[in-house]
């Protein structure tokens, strides 16, 4: 039997503190009933002796201290989860909001999950091609992977991450393939393009939506993304599905995790994020991955906004250490009307080296990436110098590399909405433009890969140029 | 034993009441599934206890057991090719027990019980041995002989010495002191937090190589030193490290993952058993132990993970065996202090941390160095140690970084900017610093070549040079170069992009022996001297730098190491081209 108390005496924040309550442990699950006849729920955060802070997911408007019944549940949070769960629409702490009836659970799990055991982990390595050049191309996504969007306001982050959704694939492969769509404190707006951007594709049906917007309790968002994974790890390691997980906008995730730290007045560490917002961090993107001898796997691809587009900010940058790379959006480059605008430089995809070549996508990949990066990291760095110079003062073959940046950016990285390009036609792409620079520059490629993928290429500069010179 | 009771549960911070005889440090089992903690704090008659599991279902009530014993790691054989929880728990073991994700209040010994090692004796009985003294040995795995050593503080005359199979609990020698007979078995335990003794410390003098060009000609370490490897995030510390783990000419490898991702564990755990050690020739994960505790893992298992894994260094050092220990990340390592001192309501020092992160670290990286060990043979050990060093948005001020920095005598300081251009290993060359350079010098002058330290400090400088030549194009433009200048800006490029880059995933970049580096080097700077002189002969600059064999210079680093002569053959060439050359000139 719960036991129920009407002993709070203190409400801080989303913060209640309960007197003279027995047999109370930490984490368990709390349901309050608020005097006006309305229901919440909340967890423990503390216990001492007989005094236990609980934080309320509703937050704790309309919560006085006489008649708000606080009863503990005897066991942590959970979410019910059955097949029936593909195609619905949740709140944040998992009620179905759709109108659509009741999910009867097969089975009940704990949100907070366990950690998986390195041991038991299958490394990574099955390629996705996402049809975007500049993700397939020289920051490949695989599957088990977790790769972040960084973006700001304002950034196109919602379309590439619905592009990325829409045109996953692996090659060679037909799977059962899930979506576990979890908004965090964003707009009605933005989680409606995600929802009619599944339904016009028909993934709805096999998506799974948890939404909590912006002006749904903020403390309810430390929950939901548990909430979401935990199923996600049902579909993916009972149900044998590939689940793709899109996590929108963990800021504001953590901004929570800050006002439930702050109200409690712990130290804080850098820009009043609490000290342990790593491990927190740690315990959403390691959920992540697949299992040896299980079918399924869990990609995750957590968006965020950083403040100010700051990558240093205490949210991107802790991310970062967690995460397995990252796409970063460049405001620079969407100003240019490039789309998606992805700064590939900073991006990275750590898992990549596995992912990619012989079998899995081409031999070259890796090379002709390396190429490609170190040419527009050249080219970029020619061009702030022809800025400050003039194009005048530029060496020749610097020249060369700065068109070559240009170029890079208009065509290999800027494609359109739909464009599906595949692997073959990305790294073909690579190829044509990096026979504009001298042979003797592509110190990362093999003269054999020059020979097989680039000569094409070669010949037809050459016949334009004649071309030219006849014009 | 004792028996307390929780008052009061707050994330991995637990306070109990009743445990009147606890010493601090002492292990105590928490709660009814029994989870392992550890007193960090005595107040009244309360005791805070950190707990290496998760702790959500406990509260106040729930009992807690006192042990007595402090938290120690099991030695003996079948610590090699392990991999471990931050508490020497067995994760292949746990996997077994509870599946594939870990579950509370598993319990697993750090060592096999039922396993029987090939015990063979080397003392003999009436023998009079003391701590440290051998009494046998066991082949653990095929390269490493495992020595089976009198514990600490035990002594005597050897009574009886047994030969066979033997499981690490039974009895292997027997040994009398004041008519007291003492059983000693292959199973010894240490206390994770107490360096394990040794009869003195020996500065370091040897290099500990790793086959990665920019460490072993520029900034090496020593075998027994301290090294750390700060970079922001997706500057490639963990590659170094891996890179470091494979390669490093150490006879044992000791890995670390403190709170750090777990699928870069999974690799470690695929790949060693495939790679075969240069050295040796045989699989890397028989010199290896692995301590997993990844960022999702319990944080206070965390903060114990780093003395769990120094400790069964120590242990093979005391052996007479070199052991490199990589710790990736000693930050995770600093958050997870900082997450328990905030629970215990301490004062905190700069950004959270608490004041005593100095000392802690300090402590740490003392216990690496190169030590004659206790034991008759006095036989040489040596204990390397690596953190690899996370600071927040690459910022190299912040507590963690600079406490490292005061102990460490290796700097590989890391770069973004490098990172983004695909330069790797993105170690700034111009900020890193080694302060081994002078005891490594004599090394490499005896075991590769007497030329060495002028062609590293020749190099040095030009890469000196070459960063303040680049202020000056940056503001002028290259034309005010002086064509010498224009070959050193060019040579600049070349050391940078021919030798210091080296592609950890290319199967012949990614090792260097110390011949190929010397011979690659010497290629580089060899051309620039003959660019030099062709320039003085008033040879074309455009010539020069147009020649084909800077393409050959530029592909050294793929020369396979069996093929090395083609490397001296490529230093001919580049004195005859240029013959060539000047005689068209003339």
């Amino acid at each position: 039997m719960p036991k129920e108390y009407m002993t709070i005496r203190d409400v801080i924040g989303p913060l209640l503190l309960v007197e003279k309550v027995t047999d109370v442990k930490y984490g368990e699950l709390v349901e309050l009933q608020f005097p006006d006849g309305s229901m919440g729920r909340g967890n423990v955060l503390e216990i001492t002796k007989d005094t236990a802070l609980i934080q309320s997911f509703e937050g704790t408007r309309g919560i006085n201290t006489t008649q708000t019944r606080v009863r503990f549940v005897g066991k942590g949070m959970e979410v019910g989860v059955s097949k029936d769960i593909l195609g619905r629409v949740f709140d944040g702490l998992g009620h179905t909001i759709d109108g659509g009836p009741e999910i009867i659970p097969e089975k009940r799990l704990s949100i907070y999950g366990e950690p998986m055991n390195p041991y038991a982990r299958d490394y990574p390595e099955d390629f996705i091609q996402t049809g975007i050049s500049a993700i397939d191309g020289l920051n490949p996504l695989v599957r088990g992977q977790k790769l972040p969007i960084f973006s700001g306001a304002g950034l196109p982050h919602p379309q590439v991450a619905a592009q990325i959704a829409r045109q996953s694939r692996v090659l060679g492969k037909e799977e059962e393939l899930a979506i576990v769509f979890c908004a965090m404190g964003i707009t009605f707006e933005e989680a409606e393009y995600f929802i009619s951007e599944f339904k016009r594709t028909a993934a709805i049906e096999k998506a799974v939506i948890f939404i909590n917007l912006a002006d749904d309790p903020a403390v309810e968002r430390i929950a939901t993304p548990r909430v979401a994974l935990t199923t996600a790890e049902y579909l993916a390691y009972d149900l044998g599905m590939h689940v793709l997980v899109i996590l929108t906008d963990m800021t504001y995730y953590c901004e929570a995790l800050r006002e439930v730290s702050a109200a409690r007045k712990e130290v804080p560490g850098r820009r009043g994020y609490p000290g342990y917002l790593y491990t927190d961090l740690a315990t959403i993107y390691e959920r992540a991955g697949k299992i040896k001898d299980k079918k399924g796997s869990i990609t995750q691809i957590p968006i965020l906004s950083m403040p100010e587009d700051d990558k240093t900010h205490p949210i991107p940058d802790l991310t970062g250490y967690i995460t397995e790379g990252q796409i970063i959006l460049s405001r620079d480059l969407h100003r240019k009307g490039i789309y998606p605008p992805i700064d590939v430089l900073p991006s990275l995809s750590r898992l990549k080296e596995k992912g990619i070549g012989t079998g899995k996508t081409r031999e070259d990949h890796s090379s002709v990436s390396n190429q490609l990066f170190a040419a527009y990291a050249r080219g970029k760095e020619a061009k702030e110098l022809a800025i400050i110079l003039g194009e005048a003062a530029l060496s020749d073959i610097d020249k060369k590399f700065a068109k070559f940046s240009e170029e890079f950016e208009t065509r290999f990285i800027q494609q359109g909405g739909f464009e599906n390009r595949t692997i073959e036609q990305t790294l073909d792409l690579g190829w044509e433009l990096l026979s504009y620079l001298p042979k003797a520059e592509l110190k990362r490629v093999s003269e054999e890969q020059i020979e097989k993928y680039m000569s094409r290429f070669v010949k037809e500069e050459a016949e334009e140029e004649l071309e030219e010179v006849k014009a | 034993m004792e028996q307390g009771m929780i008052s009061k549960v707050s994330g991995p911070l637990v306070v109990a009441e009743g445990l009147t005889n606890a010493k601090m440090y002492d292990l105590v089992r928490v709660g009814k599934e029994r989870l392992m903690g550890e007193v960090i704090e005595l107040r009244g008659k309360t005791a805070s206890i950190q707990v290496y599991e998760e702790t959500i279902g406990l509260g106040p009530g729930d009992p807690v057991y006192a042990t007595g014993e402090a938290l120690s790691v099991e030695l003996g054989p079948g610590l090699l090719e392990s991999i471990y929880d931050g508490v020497q728990r067995p994760l292949d073991v746990i996997r077994d027990k509870v599946g594939d994700f870990i579950a509370r209040g598993v319990e697993a010994p750090g060592l096999d019980r039922e396993k029987k090692w090939d015990f063979k004796p080397v003392a003999k009985v009436g023998d009079k041995v003391s701590t440290g003294d051998i009494l046998g040995t066991v082949q653990e795995t095929t390269i490493i002989e495992h020595k089976v050593m009198v514990p600490p503080d035990v002594e005597g005359e050897l009574k009886e010495i047994y030969s066979g199979e033997f499981t690490v609990e039974e009895p292997i020698a027997i040994l009398e002191k004041d008519g007291k007979k003492h059983e000693i078995t292959m199973l010894q335990k240490w206390p994770v937090r107490c360096g394990r003794p040794y009869k003195k410390k020996t500065p370091p003098s040897v290099p500990l190589l790793s086959g990665q060009r920019v460490i072993d000609t520029f900034f090496p370490v020593a075998k027994g030193g301290t090294a750390c490897v700060p970079g922001p995030f997706g500057s490639g510390k963990t590659v170094i490290q891996h890179q470091l783990a494979k390669w490093a000419n150490a006879e044992i490898i000791i890995f670390i993952g403190c709170g750090e991702r777990g699928n870069e564990m999974t690799d470690v755990l695929m790949e060693f058993p495939k790679l075969k050690d240069p050295y040796s020739g045989d699989p890397l994960m028989r010199r290896t132990v692995l301590i997993a505790n990844t960022s999702n893992m319990p944080v206070a298992a965390r903060e114990a993970s780093v003395y769990t894994g120094i400790t069964i260094g120590e242990y093979f050092r005391d052996m007479g065996y070199s052991v490199a220990l990589q710790a990736d990340s000693t930050s995770r390592w600093a958050e997870a202090l900082r997450e328990i001192s905030g629970r215990l309501e301490e004062m905190p020092g700069e950004e959270g941390y608490p004041a005593y992160l100095g000392s802690r670290a300090a402590a740490f990286y003392e216990r690496a160095g190169r030590t004659i060990c206790l034991g008759k043979d006095e036989r040489e050990g040596s204990l390397t140690v690596v953190g690899a060093v996370s600071p927040p948005g690459g910022d190299l001020s912040e507590p963690v970084t600079q406490n490292t920095l005061r102990i460490v005598k290796v700097f590989w300081g890391l770069e973004d900017q490098l990172a983004y251009q695909r330069h790797f290993p993105a170690i700034n060359w111009l900020q890193s610093y080694s302060l081994y350079m002078n005891e490594t010098e004599e090394y490499w002058t005896k075991e590769v070549d007497p030329e060495f330290k002028k062609l590293r400090a020749d190099a040095m400088a030009i890469l000196q040079r070459e960063a303040e030549l680049k202020e000056i194009v940056r503001l002028v433009g290259v034309e005010a170069l002086s064509t010498n200048e224009r070959i050193l800006m060019e040579t600049a490029r070349s050391i940078r992009e021919d030798f210091l880059q080296q592609n950890a995933f290319h199967e012949v970049d990614t090792f260097s022996s110390l011949k190929k580096q010397f011979l690659m080097l010497k290629t580089i700077m060899r051309f620039h001297d003959t660019a030099l002189e062709a320039i003085e002969k008033g040879i074309n600059i455009k010539d020069i730098l147009d020649a084909p064999i800077r393409e050959k210079i530029s592909r050294a680093k793929f020369i396979k190491e069996e093929e090395i002569e083609k490397l001296e053959d490529l230093l001919k060439d580049i004195s005859s081209q240029f013959k060539a050359s000047r005689m068209g000139g003339e």
